[in-house]
């Protein structure tokens, strides 16, 4: 039998459907490549083989009756920010040590509801603070791609005996992979990760600011950011609540259309749920995109963005009007205080969010000589470098005497930022096309990176307006640069316009094809 | 804006975070870069321009007022690091 973990959503749901395989060998498929591969990745951070089989039983139970679910018998990876019952959920921090929770988050919920079984929870940056997934308490993630080269290749003549080949010579080209290990991006890197090495057939991640495009970007995946409201918050660790959206990363557009249909709700239980019905946004793959007017910023063309990314962003704008788009230059003024703003209203939510975890309710406790002590010390212990940072940070700019200065005023740009949007839609704007990123994967413990944090902060330079405005995101793999590591494009659409940013970026997944790393794990 | 480290260590109290001098030390060059770099929002013109306060416009969501929840402190305390018969155990907090 083939590889069943090569299937994408939509192939193995067909399959077993038509009852060619069952979800107890594609699940056992699953668990033997993360078996293999994850000592060298480290994607998961807990691998649930008991309960991925016993829902696989349950999968194939009803698949035989003829009753499986939208998602039925399909393995998926679980990022550690969702509240799973009785499993691991730490928001890879220390502080939540130990902590399984009594409930489901939704959209968790939603996923076993249809079907999906679940193989373990995914590696992160520690409470999805990081573009790099280095910040994870359970060290970082490795991305499956690697750089390359290409080198000439002299082919000597050569007689190989036992029957073998004889070589007359000459040259060829090969691609030599470079050692060197470079991050998935963050903070969704171990669904990224996961995704692109075949380890998980889709994964839930979440995005505050770009965790999931900027790491499918830099793995050759398909991630999106719905419109906020679209998924239900309830039962994920909250980072910044008027940010945070759940969404899918997965190996195709298909696939991400079909796990977001699952994961998005309308849920009493999150007030900022919005009250639309959920879309069937597989329907909207295949429609064609002619006459649709794709907007092309101006003020994403920043400085000292590589060539590579320019070049990039004009196959993208010729692929969509060789399908009959129509190209219009559009004006987003405010884009570069967006990044600026965000790092004042993030950290000031998360300094807010990130309170409760004080030693009493959940998690890790160090004592001390009385309760404000006891506190400081695991708060100390259990926050990483990068979590502290940001809590200082919203610390601050929320405390007295600073906050007109700082958060109001951040508010206030925040609306301008949508405000542009909203005039480039009013004009007719269908859909907008950027980079996803200002750059390919970079390396582990890049010096650059390591010593200012505002050049790591720069990754979502890209992806952060979109969160900052509340509109949904895709990031869809566009090439390889010189390198050989993806790139991804994305697309921004109208609030609820999931659909649009479907459709457009299937045009582009045909025109550019599909990418996956060579495997030397 | 800038900060100094005695400021850190103030906030750092504010937050409950433990901090030693040499954290603080370098905390204070940390949230200083990250200060300047947000101090650019000061050149927008925000003259009538309203704060943010709903990310999609909508009316908030209240539900019907009545118990929907409940009976749950075991699972409530399930988690705690100390607990006796459903409480939380914390340090002395009053002599």
């Amino acid at each position: 039998m083939s590889d069943l973990t090569q299937l994408t959503i939509s192939q193995a749901r067909a399959k077993l459907r038509a009852k060619e395989i069952t979800a107890t060998e594609i699940t056992e498929a699953y668990l033997s490549a993360i078996e293999r591969a994850n000592p060298a990745l480290n994607a998961y951070v807990a691998v649930t083989d008991d309960k991925a089989r016993d829902m696989a039983k349950a999968s194939d139970a009803k698949l035989a009756r003829g009753e499986g679910g939208s998602l039925e018998g399909i393995p998926l990876g679980i990022k550690d920010l969702f509240g799973t019952e009785g499993i691991h959920t730490q928001a890879c921090s220390h502080v939540l040590d130990g902590f399984k929770p009594r409930y489901e988050s939704t959209v968790t919920a939603n996923l076993w509801a249809d079907g999906a079984v679940m193989l373990g929870k995914l590696n992160m940056d520690e409470f999805a603070m990081g573009s790099s997934n280095e910040t994870s308490y359970y060290g970082p993630v490795v991305n499956p791609w690697r750089r390359s080269r290409l080198d000439t290749v002299v082919m000597p003549t050569t007689h190989q005996g036992d029957g073998g080949f004889v070589s007359a010579g000459g040259t060829r080209t090969a691609r030599t992979l470079d050692n060197a290990q470079l991050v998935p991006g963050g903070s969704s890197g171990g669904s990224a990760s996961a995704v692109s090495a075949f380890l998980c057939a889709g994964a839930t991640a979440t995005d505050t600011g770009g965790s999931i495009r900027q790491p499918a970007a830099f793995t050759g995946t398909v991630g999106i950011k719905p419109t906020y409201g679209r998924c239900s918050r309830w039962g994920i660790v909250a980072f910044a609540s008027s940010l945070d959206q759940a969404g899918p990363i997965a190996r195709d557009v298909r696939d991400a259309a079909i796990l977001l249909k699952s994961m998005a709700s309308v849920d009493p239980k999150d007030t900022t749920s919005v009250d639309r019905p959920v879309p069937d946004y597989e329907a909207a793959i295949g429609r064609p995109v002619k006459g649709m007017k794709v907007g092309i910023p101006r003020e994403y063309r920043v400085e000292g963005m590589p060539e590579e990314i320019e070049a990039l962003w004009q196959k993208g704008i010729a692929w969509l009007k060789d399908a009959g788009a129509e190209i219009v230059d559009i004006s987003l003024l405010h884009t570069k205080y967006a990044l600026p703003a965000y790092y004042i209203v993030a950290p000031a939510e998360a300094s807010s969010n990130l309170a409760r975890y004080d030693g009493v309710r959940y998690g890790l406790r160090v004592p001390g000589k009385d309760i404000v002590d006891m506190y400081e010390k695991t708060r100390a212990a259990g926050f990483g470098r990068e979590v502290k940072r940001r809590i200082m940070i919203g610390t601050y700019v929320l405390s007295a005497g600073y906050y007109d200065a700082y958060y109001l005023q951040a508010q206030k740009v925040r609306n301008l930022i949508k405000r542009d949007f909203e005039t480039a839609f009013a004009a007719g704007v269908d859909v907008i096309l950027t980079p996803a990123t200002p750059s390919a994967a970079f390396g582990i413990a890049d010096e650059d990176m390591a010593a200012d944090p505002v050049k790591m902060y720069l990754n979502d330079i890209f992806t952060v307006t979109v969160n900052m405005a509340g509109l949904p995101g895709i990031a869809v793999p566009a090439g390889l640069d010189a390198k050989g590591l993806p790139l991804g494009l994305q697309l921004i659409g109208r609030p609820f316009d999931e659909e649009t940013l479907f459709q457009t970026a299937h045009v582009i997944e045909q025109a550019a094809g599909t990418f996956q790393p060579e495997k030397w794990w | 804006m800038s900060v100094d480290i005695k400021t850190v260590k103030r906030v750092a109290r504010l937050a409950r975070i433990a901090v030693s001098e040499e954290d603080a030390e370098r905390m204070t060059g940390e949230l200083n870069a990250i200060l300047g770099f947000v101090e650019q929002l000061n050149e927008v013109d925000v003259s009538g321009v309203e704060p943010m306060t709903s990310v999609t416009p909508m009316e908030m969501k209240k539900r019907q007022d009545v118990v929907t929840d409940g009976n749950k402190a075991a699972d409530i305390v399930a988690n705690a690091p100390a607990t006796e018969e459903n409480f939380f155990l914390v340090p002395k907090v009053v002599e």
